[in-house]
């Protein structure tokens, strides 16, 4: 079946219902595309809030915003996103709550802030509440607001359409190609604009908060037309996730003022950041979870984790703002925060790298600005970069409103203008052939195998401390798992809902994902933000201070060619200079 | 414990539990009608049912067909009736439903159609959801910050906001088994979130939509919704505010 709308969105979740929002208000029309249903993305899934300097609870300015984000990235965040960021984080809040969001309140009936890593005052001097929130269920209510307005704006969806093919010819999108779960057709879709909005990859790891469909689909799709990924090697870690399980303990908890103690119930912060103890940046705080446990002060029967203290706090505080968590805990823990210690550890969370973009959304070609017409990019699937080397927290709910409602626009605007790209005479011929493959594979390999041997050298090789030889080894087994690939088969021969034929698709997505995180990360020889190698412990600006970009060597078969992309220095009235990042 | 593990690789040093999970199958290519299948598996008494589910697709039968998501109860995917009631399987672990050598049933939510296995199609429900305007109206021009709200009214709205649309009320309420026009709990509970939100203008409308014949009336508040709702919303009180908003037509 063949579809045809001015702009097309896939990927239903924050930035990319943002984006279809933005993209209906240009007069043109607009369809969005979704592996999963609306409402069950993975924006749902984040809690604590989104920071923008509204200053209701203390002071607060734009600018102390734009710093901390810059010194959070460890100065590798491009200063001109950071800008307009933390400028239209603001009005975006307010846009949110204007349209139906249901916040947390302050006293005055004013959106709630509280405190968050790496959020400070006066750059740097202390913590700052920034972090608007509804409850620990923020990204919920965001997710749900969006979608009710998508709802009201008409927006067409295709739910449960899984994307195989991007059709990209003479630089210029064209359209995708999707499988219909439901009917088991192969649909086209012609677009004059293309939004990328699919989210993640934390699958690729072993301890994740990331949903299971979070398979880097559509960064994996654009890698493999040659196009670069950048900064791929950045890639962020939460230090709290429920010990084993990954699932995501927000940094609102400690915001709130819960503590990390190890095993002998020291509070290790204040040895690692003297100035704001548990609220350091995640990076910071996950580096030193970790080392906690190296040096044998773990908790726990693997000593393997550490305690998040929280039962000094009041029981109000506990149940009301930060019911979500509590809920977690008693579910898959059977613990009870009010009096129990709640045992956790670092979980693969949240891609600063991703498909590169200009301020406007519009996707990159090579590192020199060179870009692919038609084609944008949003979200976590995007890298903008507002993040450099690491995340603040707060920072990915602000990019999905910013970024995704900029791509909207910009994609609009764009279509408006233009004429439809002719599409190829036959744009899902690639989809039929590597299905058809799949289907008649020896079937020897196992799928679900060979995706957790990849999760487990991904965590064991390419986790939160990284160095020369273990990167080589996770290289030369992607090599291997990539080859075993090839040789999985799928043995359901339905049509409709084939669960099976879509987890090999993402197998193959995955592999390229981790394939190219882990040339970036063994490509940067310094460290720095999320990228901490024990063979080069210093940050090096005089050599890395430049956006790695990755490309797939279409040439040679599992060659990954590196090129580079400078730091944008400067903003459009401020300029951070890079300073050693302490706190 | 991971969220899964091969059958050569089970999780180190945990007591496991030897049990059999039996599911309702059906694939429209094959089969006229369900039929039960029985799956021997060893896991641990905290795994989720969803772990087992995936553990029998990914290295039993990969033909196995059930949505999942997050696998944390926040996206919803995975609601399926786990020993005749209904649940999210992520959020349900082994040891609440099943003892060593015991059996636990799972069968897709009732009342809506099966498309394959414990997969069903959803769009009856998000046509009711759609049908109560579920979505913030106000037309007067907004402030340049924040539509001021106190933390008590902000209140209000705390539990039908909590409501994640996975369908566990609707799908296990009689009147929506037996007249498929009913609009169902979940959509009543959306219209509770607008309704008692004091910076919405649409109140009258949406109770409108609920005095009609497929609206708040139709429930005989046999309390199945609230049993079953994953989040412990209680959905039978919020429709009985519904129903006193609609009898003197305020919120």
């Amino acid at each position: 079946m063949h579809h045809r709308y001015d702009v097309l969105v896939v990927g239903a979740g924050g930035a990319g219902l943002m984006a279809a929002l933005y993209a209906a208000k240009g007069d043109v029309s607009v369809a969005c595309i979704t592996k999963l249903y609306p409402t069950r993305s993975h924006t749902g899934a984040a809690q604590g809030g989104v920071g923008a300097a509204l200053g209701n609870v203390a002071e607060d300015h734009w600018e102390w915003h734009m710093f901390d984000t810059i010194k959070g990235g460890d100065y590798l965040t491009d200063q001109d996103a950071a800008e307009i960021f933390a400028k239209d984080v603001i009005e975006a809040v307010y846009e949110l709550e204007h349209m139906g969001l249901p916040f947390s309140r302050t006293e005055e009936g004013k959106i709630a802030q509280r405190k968050f890593g790496g959020h400070t005052r006066e750059f740097g001097k202390a913590a700052v509440e920034r972090s608007c929130y509804a409850k620990d269920r923020t990204g919920h209510m965001i997710l749900q607001t969006l979608y009710q307005q998508n709802v009201k704006a008409g927006t067409n969806f295709y739910n449960e359409f899984h994307v195989t093919d991007l059709i990209i010819e003479e630089g210029r999108c064209r359209g995708v190609v999707a499988y219909h779960l439901a009917s088991g057709e192969i649909h086209t879709f012609h677009a004059k604009a293309v939004i990328l909005a699919a989210g993640g990859y934390g699958r690729i790891f072993k301890i994740t908060s990331n949903a299971l469909t979070l398979t880097g689909d559509l960064m994996s799709l654009y890698y493999r037309k040659g196009l670069p990924l950048e900064d791929m090697e950045f890639y962020q870690f939460h230090p709290t996730g429920l010990a084993k399980l990954g699932i995501l303990v927000t940094e609102g908890i400690r915001g709130e003022g819960g503590i990390l103690r190890n095993e002998s119930g020291e509070r290790f912060m204040e040895r690692y950041a003297p100035t704001i103890k548990d609220l350091a940046p995640r990076d910071i705080v996950s580096r030193s979870i970790i080392t906690e446990i190296r040096e044998g002060r773990g908790v726990g029967r693997d000593k393997d984790a550490i305690n998040l203290d929280l039962t000094h706090l009041p029981r109000e505080t506990i149940e009301q703002k930060l019911a979500e968590i509590t809920d977690l805990a008693r579910t898959y823990l059977g613990l009870d925060p009010i009096k129990d210690l709640v045992p956790i550890q670092p979980t693969a969370h949240y891609a600063m790298g991703g498909i590169p973009t200009d301020i406007n959304g519009l996707c990159l070609a090579d590192g020199n600005g060179t870009s692919v017409e038609g084609l944008y990019a949003a979200g976590e699937q995007a890298c903008v970069s507002l993040h450099g080397a690491n995340r603040l927290g707060t920072n990915s709910l602000g990019d999905l409103i910013v970024f995704g409602r900029r791509a909207g626009i910009f994609a609009a605007q764009y279509a408006r203008q233009a004429e439809y790209a002719e599409m190829p005479e036959n744009p899902e011929r690639e989809t039929e052939e590597v299905f058809s493959r799949l289907r008649n594979a020896s079937g020897k390999e196992n799928s679900a195998m060979i995706r957790k041997e990849l999760q487990e050298s991904m965590m064991n090789n390419v986790g939160i401390f990284r160095n020369g030889p273990d990167m080589e080894r996770q290289v030369e087994i992607i090599k291997e798992l990539k080859a075993r690939a090839a040789h999985v088969g799928v043995s359901d021969p339905s049509t409709r809902y084939n669960g099976e034929l879509m987890e090999a698709l993402e197998l193959g997505f995955m592999l390229d994902c981790a394939e190219a995180t882990t040339a970036s990360a063994l490509n940067r020889k310094e460290s720095r933000g999320a990228h901490d190698r024990e063979d080069y412990t210093e940050r090096d600006d005089v050599n890395w201070l430049k956006h790695t970009m990755a490309y797939k060597d279409l040439n040679t078969p599992d060659n990954v060619l590196i090129g580079y992309k400078d730091v944008a220095l400067k903003g459009y009235t401020r300029a951070f200079e890079p300073k050693p990042r302490v706190y | 414990m991971p969220d899964y593990y091969p059958p050569e690789n089970p999780a180190p040093n945990v007591a496991m539990v030897n049990i059999k999970v039996k599911i309702l199958r059906f694939n429209p290519e094959k089969d006229k009608k369900a039929r039960w299948e029985t799956y021997p598996v060893e896991a641990q008494p905290a795994d989720r049912v969803l772990d087992v589910l995936n553990y029998v697709k990914w290295y039993v039968d990969p033909a196995l067909t059930f949505r999942r998501s997050c696998g944390h109860g926040i996206c919803g995917s995975d609601a399926m009736m786990i020993n005749g009631r209904n649940r999210l399987a992520c959020k349900t672990l082994l040891r609440d439903v099943v003892k060593d050598g015991g059996t636990i049933t799972v069968e897709p939510i009732r009342g809506l159609k099966v498309e394959k296995d414990l997969l069903t199609d959803m769009e009856p429900f998000f046509d009711a959801y759609r049908a109560i305007m579920p979505y913030f109206i106000n037309e007067s021009p907004p402030p340049a910050g924040e539509r001021l709200q106190s933390p008590e009214l902000a209140e209000r709205m705390a539990q039908s906001s909590n409501c994640i649309l996975c369908a566990c009320c609707t799908t296990s309420c009689p009147i929506f088994w037996v007249n498929g026009s009913y609009l169902g709990p979940a959509a009543i509970v959306q219209a509770h979130r607008f309704i008692f939100d004091s910076r919405d203008q649409a109140t009258h409308q949406r109770l409108n939509i609920m005095n009609q014949n497929t609206g708040v009336w139709r429930c005989r508040t046999a309390y199945n919704c609230t049993e079953a709702c994953p989040r412990d919303i209680p959905i039978t009180q919020l429709i009985e505010e519904v129903k006193r908003a609609v009898m003197y037509q305020q919120a």
